[in-house]
């Protein structure tokens, strides 16, 4: 018995101090935002690789989640005759949820994971040391373009997946459940609230902000080689998801609940 | 020779965990002199130059560049005596994501000092001062060989004009025409540069190449210290042991179970 409460013990320990320490990591890295110098070149990079090129796969989730959204709303609605319901219900759901979400997870799983491997393969190889040799602080250089790259960059690409996943429900809705496209997309402008779109982009900064930090935070602090390279991958992508999850429902509780 | 050493070490102590790793290191280094510290794989050598380029923060002891204490200094002063020291990592370190004249002349870049063709002109002449050509500045460091990453990596350390050289097993991995060349470069830019040096190897041929004093650390002590001449005939058993390679003597080898 004394045994399990000191492994639960030390699990709450590790798990307090680990985000001590993301925390810290954090706020050391919000501090360089206004410090120059100021790494514009890799900002940029940092951006495009974020929206640029996590568009296709953000958009082809987006597309199919609108789809099925319709067909399984569809499906259920019917039964109590309230299938003239399902354009709000696919812009509620991709607007609110599913766009941010699974942007967040998509962005989590390509760029995150990309940014742990890189920083990571950066710090077993003392690349992380040698900028610091060079009189650069590796905070400000790797992880500040990044965080910033990633709250801003995550947005815009939740503003195409809204627009997207609305269209897949509006293109099952019109070729499979007969709806009038017309009609369907009138319905889906009147119910459209700002709020939803606002609250579905800060959703969408707040997790391009955690899919950084996390991609950052694991591969700045990877150790052993490549095994710790590969480790550090997977807990950013880990770490990252589940974050995202917790922190749809807590804004999601801020925002909508009444 | 200045009678206050270009760096001064005194009382050393590092551990990690219950590991001690230095154990009380004194050390002073004259300027204009290359120090070579010899030693077999985990007695040190590594940590303490990380220690003195504040890469670790020892547990006890001091360090001095010039008579000022490095420990004790702030983020700016800290990176004004980083400001003068240039190191070569044992695997080069090269920035992967950057070209090789990007590398070079990285410092000029960081700092937003020069414009980039400025930059781009300054790395082929710091180029061609390690051997190579400036069209290999335009290169991605993946593709290039064992040695011509250690040039470049030797290329940035200098770039700066640092007065103080850290080299981390300059010629690890490299055959010993290579080896020789390189040690060969060093000597060059410490002497041109009128640097003084620190440089950590397994290499007794390039120890005695780059150094003009040589120390041997083990078990987280330096046990001899004298001229890099004197390596191979010191009458200190621990250091004959290591530079001739032999099974036997009073270092033990700590194999593990």
């Amino acid at each position: 018995m004394t045994a399990l409460i000191a492994a639960v013990g030390r699990g709450v320990l590790l798990t307090l101090s680990t985000a001590g320490a993301i925390a810290l990591f954090a706020l050391n890295a919000l501090s360089h935002l206004v410090r120059p110098p100021f790494y514009g070149r890799l900002f940029l990079r940092a951006f495009i690789e974020f929206s640029y090129f996590s568009l296709p796969v953000v958009s082809l989730t987006a597309i199919f989640s609108g789809m099925v959204i319709a067909l399984q709303s569809y499906a259920g609605f019917s039964r109590y005759g309230a299938a003239s319901a399902i354009p709000n219900i696919v812009l509620i759901s991709v607007v609110r949820e599913l766009a941010p979400v699974l942007a967040g997870l998509m962005v989590a799983g390509r760029v995150g994971a990309a940014m742990a491997a890189e920083l990571g393969t950066m710090r077993v190889t003392d690349q992380i040391d040698a900028l610091t040799t060079l009189s650069t602080n590796p905070i400000k250089y790797l992880v500040v373009p990044r965080l910033l790259a990633g709250t801003l960059a995550l947005p815009l690409l939740v503003l195409v997946a809204d627009v997207l996943g609305v269209m897949g429900g509006w293109l099952v809705g019109t070729a499979k459940l007969g709806f009038n496209s017309h009609l369907y997309l009138a319905n889906t402008a009147d119910f459209l609230q700002t709020m939803d779109v606002v609250v579905s982009l800060a959703k969408a900064a707040v997790f391009g902000f955690l899919v950084a930090l996390m991609g950052c935070y694991h591969g700045y602090n990877s150790r052993g080689g490549a095994v710790g390279v590969g480790a550090a991958t997977t807990n950013a992508v880990v770490s990252a998801s589940i974050l995202i999850l917790a922190f749809d429902y807590v804004l999601t509780e801020l925002f909508f609940a009444k | 020779m200045s009678a206050v050493p270009k760096i001064r070490i005194r009382g050393l102590v590092k551990r990690f965990g219950e590991k001690l790793v230095l154990d009380g290191i004194n050390l002073d280094v004259p300027t204009g002199t290359s120090m070579v510290v010899i030693g077999g794989s985990g007695t040190g050598k590594s940590v303490l130059l990380k220690c003195i380029l504040g890469l670790i923060a020892p547990d006890e002891g001091s360090i001095e560049i010039d008579g000022k204490d490095v420990l004790a200094a702030n983020g700016a002063g800290r990176e004004d005596l980083r400001a003068n020291i240039g190191m070569l990592f044992q695997n080069g370190a090269l920035f992967d994501s950057l070209k090789v004249w990007e590398n070079v002349a990285f410092g000029l870049l960081a700092t937003h000092a020069v414009s980039r063709a400025n930059a781009r002109a300054r790395a082929g002449e710091i180029l061609a001062q390690v051997g190579l050509d400036a069209t290999v500045g335009d290169l991605s460091p993946a593709e290039l060989s064992g040695g011509m990453q250690k040039r470049v990596g030797l290329a940035r350390a200098i770039a700066g004009g640092a007065n103080i050289l850290f080299f981390d097993e300059p010629t690890t991995g490299l055959d010993p025409i290579m080896g020789a060349v390189i040690d060969g470069l060093i000597v060059d830019c410490v002497k041109r540069l009128g640097s003084t040096a620190i440089a950590i190897t397994h290499d007794m041929a390039s120890a005695r190449r780059i150094g003009d004093q040589a120390a041997m650390l083990y078990k987280g002590r330096i046990v001899w210290q004298g001229a890099a001449d004197d390596l191979m005939d010191s009458a200190n058993p621990m250091v004959d042991q290591f530079t001739h390679g032999r099974r036997e003597g009073p270092i033990q080898m700590e194999l593990r179970k």
